[in-house]
């Protein structure tokens, strides 16, 4: 008997994790689909509750609340665009991680490009200027420099040949 | 001199965008259906759930509707302001009670005051998906044509009721 009962506890436990998992509801091939589905629709959008969390990835109740109804919506054969001008409707672009492009998301989408070259233009600008300005401050050669420029520039040419 | 007042210049309009941006409260979506007809649903009272309401009742007048719930620890925060509008009967205000079981929500106005003209009872938090509800305590103003006019997301205070909804609520029942 006492041989017997970590047994049967060991069954108790199976037959328990069972239940618990059944709980879950054993996914089908077609929900498979669905959840995969509704796995990327919900990858693309924004937990309001945590705000840095994908709805895919978040546990709030909301975010549980809102994968379900992905769920039911593809299920009645919505496609993934109205399931996604569902939610814009209902919570704003900021629920989108991509914006969409428009007059409000112009300095979104195009500030970082912007302030590029802008930043290039300043340095072009600069560097040129300064090259100038290095080159004016120089004075000029004497004929008598240039002969010995021109002298020792030869020369490590020579050095270099064999 | 001249040199320092480019990024003299820069550095200030930099200082500028980040004490704007910084002070910015993240959590505060402005709400697309802000001029938008109040959706539609129907769903039983709190009170007596046998009955029904809908906001298509309430067309012809200025209401407030709050969504609250026993277990949303700033409700509890909003509670007492919501209860002294409701005496001043500016404009009545409509309950709705998200995701909450019913004996909580109903213990809840026992204890606190009920405030409302009544409570509507999503349980299932649907009706509060279709308003964009992501936060509770949120409160929309609905004026006479049944258009949402002002969504607060978070508790109501003193403040914004006296600077927005009170002024909002006056001018809408012109």
């Amino acid at each position: 008997m006492r041989r017997l009962l970590p047994f049967a506890l060991l069954v108790l436990l199976a037959l328990l994790s069972g239940a618990a998992s059944a709980k879950e509801a054993a996914p089908t091939a077609e929900d498979v689909v669905v959840e995969k589905r509704m796995v990327a629709i919900s990858e693309e959008l924004r937990c309001l509750v945590c705000q840095n969390e994908s709805l895919s990835g978040s546990q709030a109740d909301l975010a549980k609340d809102l994968r379900r109804e992905i769920r039911e919506q593809i299920q009645q054969g919505r496609s993934d665009q109205e399931i996604m001008d569902f939610m814009v409707g209902r919570y704003g672009d900021f629920v989108r991680y991509r914006p969409p492009l428009k007059g409000t998301t112009l300095m979104l989408w195009f500030g970082p490009f912007a302030l590029l070259l802008i930043g290039i233009v300043v340095l072009v600008v600069y560097l040129r200027r300064r090259s100038r300005r290095v080159a004016a401050a120089l004075p000029a050669l004497s004929a008598e420099e240039q002969r010995k420029v021109d002298a020792l520039l030869g020369g490590t040419e020579e050095r270099q040949q064999p | 001199m001249n040199r320092f007042l480019l990024p003299l210049g820069i550095f200030i309009v930099l200082v500028a965008f980040l004490a704007v941006g910084l002070n910015l409260n993240p959590r505060e979506v402005p709400s697309p259906l802000i001029g938008k007809p109040a959706p539609a649903f129907e769903l039983p009272q709190l009170h007596k759930p046998e009955l029904s309401f809908a906001p298509k009742d309430m067309l012809g007048k200025v209401w407030l509707l709050n969504v609250w719930a026993s277990w949303c620890v700033s409700c509890r925060q909003e509670h007492p302001i919501l209860v002294d509008f409701a005496k001043t009967g500016a404009a009545p205000i409509y309950g709705l009670n998200y995701k909450d079981p019913r004996a909580d929500a109903l213990r809840w106005l026992k204890q606190y005051g009920d405030p409302y003209a009544l409570s509507i009872a999503d349980v299932e938090g649907r009706v509060g998906i279709d308003y964009g509800v992501y936060g509770v305590p949120e409160t929309y103003v609905i004026d006479k044509a049944g258009v949402i006019r002002f969504k607060q997301i978070g508790p109501v205070t003193q403040d914004v009721l006296e600077a927005k909804i009170l002024p909002l609520v006056k001018e809408l029942n012109k």
